[in-house]
């Protein structure tokens, strides 16, 4: 038996000790019933199961603490009000606030950290990783890690582009149909069914294959598709504010349309229209990701997570992880957008406790 | 049969806590109670004054955010709650204390038939078997003089009147035989003849069964039927407690003397001026909600300069319909609304700036009639700035006129926002929105009735004084006798749609009465502790059920 296996029960049976010991419950049912696991683990996969674990495990804490560290950090730094909820706020969000943060940096600051150019040929095709380029190199030997830096620019960026233009579209919609109502609420929804009736990525297809893959096209083609999702949630989410008593006063002193949705209803259905900006972002992201692997998106040379996993992709019978990595940083950004979303939908819905 | 008399609950130096987000502050700061068999104990107060979380706490529970300090003795027929554990709790809950919540309709499950919601907890506690229990539900219905007590058990909740949900409600309680039961406001959302029926039968079965009973109420003439003592409640702290007879007629405290005080404000009437074009005139007016029937069926009144015109009628009767008319939201089939002679188009979207200037709108609900995410500076203002185009340092002084009008600091509420406002603050906020108008018309929807008898009084006499300063004319919609008989100065009585007597407030409170205002008018609780028996008797109390539906 090796030192790590002793070490590895060691720990694990300490752990569990101490945690029965201050009558931690929970913590203590996890690392037992992973002691006991592990016995069964590691007879099983041998040595290397248990160290799969062991990483795994550590993994988890590193992100846990980076995840605390960045919720102080935010805390300390930003105003008092804000910080006081954010005090509130689950390690999972504190862990997607900071890979968002991350990915923001490397976005804007991209020229400056990447450390080659966007499509400069530095070694020879699928060159492994050295001193010089930490992820290696690509079909063509462009350096892997400063492409995924560009990419971060140009793919989110497109993504938020396109989401952005769902949401003025579609939110415009939606409050103009429940403050309207009648036919013009009637024929909008009736609208929005038919592009829903659509699948999404034939419809995508299309348009790109008719007007070409331009930046432009892409962004418009997904807002069309997207914008009735946002119409549905506007408009329920205005509809029940439109009831409301102080909407009734306003429409009997005069005032506009325009005035009702800016002044009354809009400051009325911030919430929950956030919260849903974040996931519609993550599927934003995700079909510019595939249209891009389809060789329908973003054109090379031009850095481009989805068209990368294309390009890389035949390494993937060699063993390569290279494919995965643009593939695991689109996964990332989307579970972090989530574990944000999920704590603004919770604090939105008054689901506490 | 002799009734136990002995001690049921008892309640020592109770203090509960609620958790504010950062720190414990307490509720309730050491309140004393102590309940024989079969006694009723009315529990009085505005609201947060804790009364529904004492009555809580008399079951051993703190609702969540809350929680009962240590120290605090609850007795329950000699079992302490606040160290039982939640099982023993719970077993108690249901069987032997039961609680009769404010809104039935808000506490039945819509889904389930009301009988199975009433022998859930008698099979739950395998008390009786499902037909037994059954049987005995309906002989509870039959005592609560529900209609068709075989039947109505087998309805669904929407299927039946909001009185009779109530006390199908009073029934579920009493299905295991509780010793004590818990009223929380269980007539508050009833109208008042209804309402009668429902306190006469809670009276009756807690006198059958010799329950005793916990009654919270705002109402002190609602309690005064009702409770065999009175506790008096301010801010988590007992005022006093007596029997009923005395509390009613030797009130020592002065806070007890003021909340009975309260029903006395009362100011002259004015009459009609001779020869002058009413104000607003509504003319044999038909309404009725797309395609359905007839709300409104040949409505028509006169409101004059600077009178009060109360619009009183059970729910249902076309009070709100005629406002929405009058205001334009609902335009009427037939017949019209003129204002000073001259006929308002029937859409709002039709009608001129000065037109919609000159009638503005007071609601019940403070809450969902200002803007939650807009400061008081521009609730105000807006109406200001809209009508008058008052822009800037003008617009502030306008604001700060209008905050001083309803009587609030401008430096404190000039940029706050209404959920950081109490009820009758928010009321108030309400009546300045409706005054930067500089309206000749106003139409007080109800805008009492969800506030405290103390507050809603203070309403009441801001009214006055604005109507008397301003001249303005205010139609007051009110289902409250009370409220009428203390503001307004004629009086247009509504049922079914239609006016059945209108006139003069002093001929109206005066005999002989269309016999549905007659109803009306005795079904409003008086102080007098027997006026409940009293009433019962002249009515026949077989027909108490039939008189609401004249």
């Amino acid at each position: 038996m090796s030192v790590f296996v002793v070490l590895y029960f060691a720990c694990l049976i300490i752990a569990s000790c101490l945690a029965a010991f201050y009558e931690k419950r929970g913590p203590f049912i996890l690392l037992f019933s992973l002691t006991l696991i592990s016995f069964i683990l590691g007879i099983v996969g041998g040595t290397g199961a248990l160290r799969f674990v062991a990483i795994a495990a550590a993994v988890l804490a590193f992100a846990a603490g980076v995840a605390f560290c960045f919720r102080e950090f935010l805390v300390v730094l930003l105003p008092t009000k804000i910080g006081k909820e954010l005090k509130t706020a689950p390690l999972t969000a504190a862990f997607g606030l900071f890979v968002i943060f991350t990915y923001a940096i490397a976005a804007i600051f991209a020229p400056w950290i990447a450390p080659y150019g966007e499509s400069e040929v530095i070694a020879s095709s699928f060159a492994p990783a050295d001193e010089n380029m930490l992820l290696g190199a690509d079909q063509l030997g462009r350096d892997m890690f400063s492409r995924i830096i560009y990419g971060a620019r140009n793919s989110v960026g497109l993504a938020l582009a396109a989401t952005i233009a769902a949401f003025f579209l579609g939110a415009a919609a939606g409050l103009l149909a429940a403050t309207k109502g009648g036919w013009f609420d009637q024929f909008m929804g009736r609208f929005a069914d038919v592009i829903m009736s659509i699948p999404s990525l034939i419809f995508a297809l299309l348009m790109l294959s008719i007007f070409g893959p331009q930046v432009f096209v892409i962004i418009v083609a997904v807002a069309i598709i997207y914008a009735p999702r946002v119409f549905r949630l506007t408009r329920a989410v205005a509809g029940n504010v439109v009831v409301m008593d102080y909407i009734e006063a306003a429409k009997l002193r005069g005032e506009k349309d325009s005035y009702l949705i800016r002044r009354e209803i809009l400051p009325n259905s911030t919430a929950p229209l956030i919260a849903e900006f974040g996931l519609e972002f993550c599927f934003v992201f995700l079909l510019v990701a595939g249209l891009s692997f389809l060789g329908l998106g973003i054109q090379p040379p031009t850095a481009d997570w989805g068209s990368m996993v294309r390009e890389n992709a035949t390494l993937i019978s060699f063993g390569d992880i290279t494919p995965l990595i643009p593939a695991a940083a689109i996964a990332l950004l989307t579970v972090a957008v989530n574990f944000v979303v999920d704590w603004m939908l919770f604090r939105s819905s008054g689901l506490k406790e | 049969m002799v009734h136990d008399k002995s001690v049921l609950l008892e309640i020592k130096d109770l203090r509960i806590e609620g958790y504010t987000g950062e720190v414990w502050v307490p509720i309730i700061k050491g309140v004393d109670l102590t309940l024989h068999r079969g006694e009723v104990m009315g529990l009085i107060g505005e609201s947060g004054a804790g009364k529904s979380t004492i009555g809580a706490a008399a079951m051993g529970y703190a609702r969540d955010g809350t929680r009962i300090v240590e120290g605090s003795k609850i007795e329950f027929d000699g079992m302490e709650l606040t160290t039982a554990t939640e099982g023993e709790r719970r077993a108690l809950r249901g069987s032997r204390i039961a609680y009769v919540a404010q809104s039935a309709a808000a506490s039945f499950n819509p889904a389930h038939k009301i009988i199975d919601q009433h022998t859930e907890a008698p099979l739950h506690y395998r008390i009786q078997k499902r037909m037994e229990a059954q049987e005995d539900a309906m002989d509870l219905y039959e005592r609560l003089r529900l209609p068709n007590s075989k039947e109505i058990g087998f309805r669904y909740p929407h299927q039946v009147s909001g009185g009779q949900l109530q006390r199908a409600m009073t029934a579920m309680a009493m299905s295991c035989r509780p010793d004590l039961i818990i009223f929380d406001e269980p007539t508050t959302a009833l109208d008042v003849t209804t309402q009668i029926e429902v306190l006469a039968a809670i009276r009756d079965i807690v006198d059958q069964f010799n329950t005793a009973a916990i009654y919270i109420t705002h109402d002190l003439a609602v309690v005064a039927q009702m409770a065999d003592t009175i506790k008096v409640l301010l801010k988590g702290e007992e005022v006093e407690q007596q029997p009923t007879e005395e509390m009613l007629d030797n009130p020592q405290e002065d806070y007890t003397k003021s909340l009975w005080a309260v029903r006395s404000f009362e100011r002259p009437q004015k009459s009609r001026p001779e020869g002058e074009t009413p104000l607003i005139s509504v003319q044999d007016v038909d309404a009725s909600y797309t395609g359905g029937d007839k709300v409104l069926d040949g409505v028509s009144f006169d409101i004059h300069k600077g009178m009060t015109v109360a619009v009183v009628g059970e729910s249902g009767s076309g009070k709100s319909t005629t406002a929405r008319v009058i205001t334009g939201l609902l335009p009427p089939s037939n017949g019209q609304v003129l204002f000073q002679g001259e006929p308002l188009p029937p859409r709002y979207q039709d009608r001129t700036k000065d037109q919609l200037r000159q009638a503005q709108m007071i609601y019940q609900m403070a809450d969902t009639a200002l803007n939650p995410k807009v400061r008081i500076s521009e609730i105000i203002g807006r109406p200001a700035q809209f009508y008058s185009g008052l822009s800037g340092t003008e617009l502030k002084h306008r604001v700060d006129e209008l905050l001083d009008l309803i009587e609030l600091d401008p430096s404190k509420f000039y940029n706050r926002y209404p959920p950081e406002l109490s009820g009758g603050q928010k009321q108030r906020i309400g009546i300045a929105r409706a005054l930067a108008a500089e309206p000749s018309f106003i139409i007080c929807d109800e805008v009492t009735s969800a506030l405290d008898q103390l507050v809603a009084e203070g309403i009441l006499k801001l009214l006055d004084r604005l109507q008397n300063e301003l001249d303005l004319a205010y139609m007051f919609i009110t289902h409250d006798l009370a409220t009428v008989r203390s503001i307004a100065d004629e009086v247009v009585v509504m049922q079914h749609g239609k006016v059945v007597e209108q006139g003069p407030k002093d001929k109206m409170f005066t005999p002989p009465h269309h016999p549905y205002t007659d109803l009306l008018l005795s079904s409003v609780p008086e102080m007098d502790p027997n006026w409940l028996t009293t009433l019962l008797e002249e009515r026949g109390v077989d027909n108490v059920g039939e008189a609401a539906d004249v």
